[in-house]
């Protein structure tokens, strides 16, 4: 049961890994994939607990389970260490969310028409795209030494753009690619 | 584009219309589905009995929801229970959609507070997150096992590589959406570029993009809104 990591947080690097992910808890405008590409940048470029490959293999754990795509912060969590890290991440990922959402809630959605709320909502529609293709480009790293697995990335972006799949079937499908080229 | 079939609720819901930033997709998948056949608009929905209900109801659809819940979520909540018509579940989605956080948590949240106040809260969100959970780490810690097996290792590689390109698609998707974002197309436009550039390329930590380039696209949005 031993979690793959690369090098583990110390004791005291718990407290700024969950203060981190309070803060991304509050930017996950648009949901929790476009935090994806402040979470790498955080867990891989500056702290180097897990690597590209590992970060990747994470994310798409969670996508080819059932469940809220959220449950990737678990994955992450429990890589970088076992049952608390995924404590800490989960937590610090949702108190501020769930907490907010509650209030605003209850704060009644008359305001959800004025001008402030639609100003911040479609002034950061752009900035959100900007996100997920930065999410999708920063998983992609670990194929892009890779002709096969380039070609899996490209096609899934085709067939997805045109038609209506499950991305169950070509999660399965990239598995069975993975495999064969082993 | 897939957010013509919400037209007729748009007018109901404006903010849905000025929300291409969050998966209008799956939105327009959970309406489109099942949707335009409904006969239900016009039931009164029945309530949920207990806070133990919700979270039974929320186990069950959570664990359906192979590559996205929301379509489950919509089917399970209106179709099945009738707990929220579709025009309710709209408005709920619309206010997941604008605050931080997953869309589909805070949904569940909302819809169980609203019955139950926060202990039915925690009960949608439990329901929604915890046995999905355990399939995720029993997964987890399969892959720790095994992940110096080298078809193990090439299985997930490939895995990772689709959902690289699920996530890309999924933006690639949202781009014509911004053609009538209230910026005007060449802003909006050059605003994702700028934030693929900072983020992607260059690694600018996000609170910075945020405070900066999200402080200018808000101004720029507060000034075209004029009434």
């Amino acid at each position: 049961m031993t979690p793959a990591v690369v090098s583990s947080p110390a004791g005291s690097d718990w407290s700024g890994v969950f203060a981190q992910f309070l803060l991304l808890s509050l930017l996950s405008i648009g949901g929790a994939i476009s935090t994806v590409p402040e979470m790498h940048r955080y867990l891989v470029d500056q702290h180097h607990w897990l690597s590209n490959e590992q970060f990747s293999a994470m994310v798409a754990i969670a996508q080819a389970a059932p469940g809220p795509n959220l449950l990737f912060v678990a994955v992450l969590g429990w890589g970088i260490g076992g049952a608390f890290g995924m404590l800490v991440t989960m937590l610090g990922i949702l108190l501020p969310s769930t907490t907010l959402t509650l209030a605003a809630a209850r704060w009644g959605e008359a305001r959800r028409h004025t001008r402030g709320v639609q100003a911040f909502v479609t002034g950061l529609a752009p900035l959100t795209v900007g996100l997920v293709l930065s999410s999708g480009y920063l998983l992609g790293k670990p194929a892009y030494g890779d002709p096969w697995l380039l070609a899996a990335m490209v096609v899934t972006v085709v067939v997805c753009v045109r038609w209506k799949i499950s991305p169950l079937w070509l999660i399965a499908a990239g598995g069975l690619v993975g495999g064969l080229l082993t | 584009m897939p957010a013509t079939p919400l037209a007729p609720d748009a007018a109901a819901l404006p903010a849905s219309d000025e929300t291409p930033g969050i998966l209008p997709d799956a939105a327009a998948e959970a309406i489109e589905g099942h949707g335009p056949h409904s006969v239900l608009d016009d039931d009164s929905p029945r309530q949920p009995g207990s806070p133990g209900e919700i979270f039974r109801v929320f186990t069950r659809l959570a664990l359906k929801g192979f590559g996205g819940v929301l379509p489950i979520v919509q089917h399970e909540l209106v179709e099945r229970e009738r707990w929220l018509t579709r025009e309710q579940f709209l408005e709920l989605l619309a206010v997941a959609q604008v605050l931080p956080g997953p869309n589909v948590v805070n949904l569940s949240l909302m819809f169980g507070d609203r019955a139950f106040g926060w202990r039915g809260g925690l009960a949608a969100l439990g329901g929604m997150l915890l046995a999905p959970l355990g399939v995720v780490l029993a997964l987890a810690v399969a892959y720790a096992h095994y992940a110096q097996h080298p078809v193990v290792a090439g299985v997930l590689r490939g895995m990772g590589a689709v959902a690289a390109g699920l996530i890309m698609a999924t933006g690639i998707k949202l781009l014509p959406a911004l053609r009538r974002n209230v910026l005007g197309p060449v802003p909006a436009f050059g605003f994702v570029a700028l934030m693929f550039a900072c983020i992607a390329l260059l690694r600018v930590p996000l609170a910075w993009m945020l405070g900066g380039l999200g402080a200018i696209a808000f101004t720029l949005a507060w000034r075209r809104l004029k009434p």
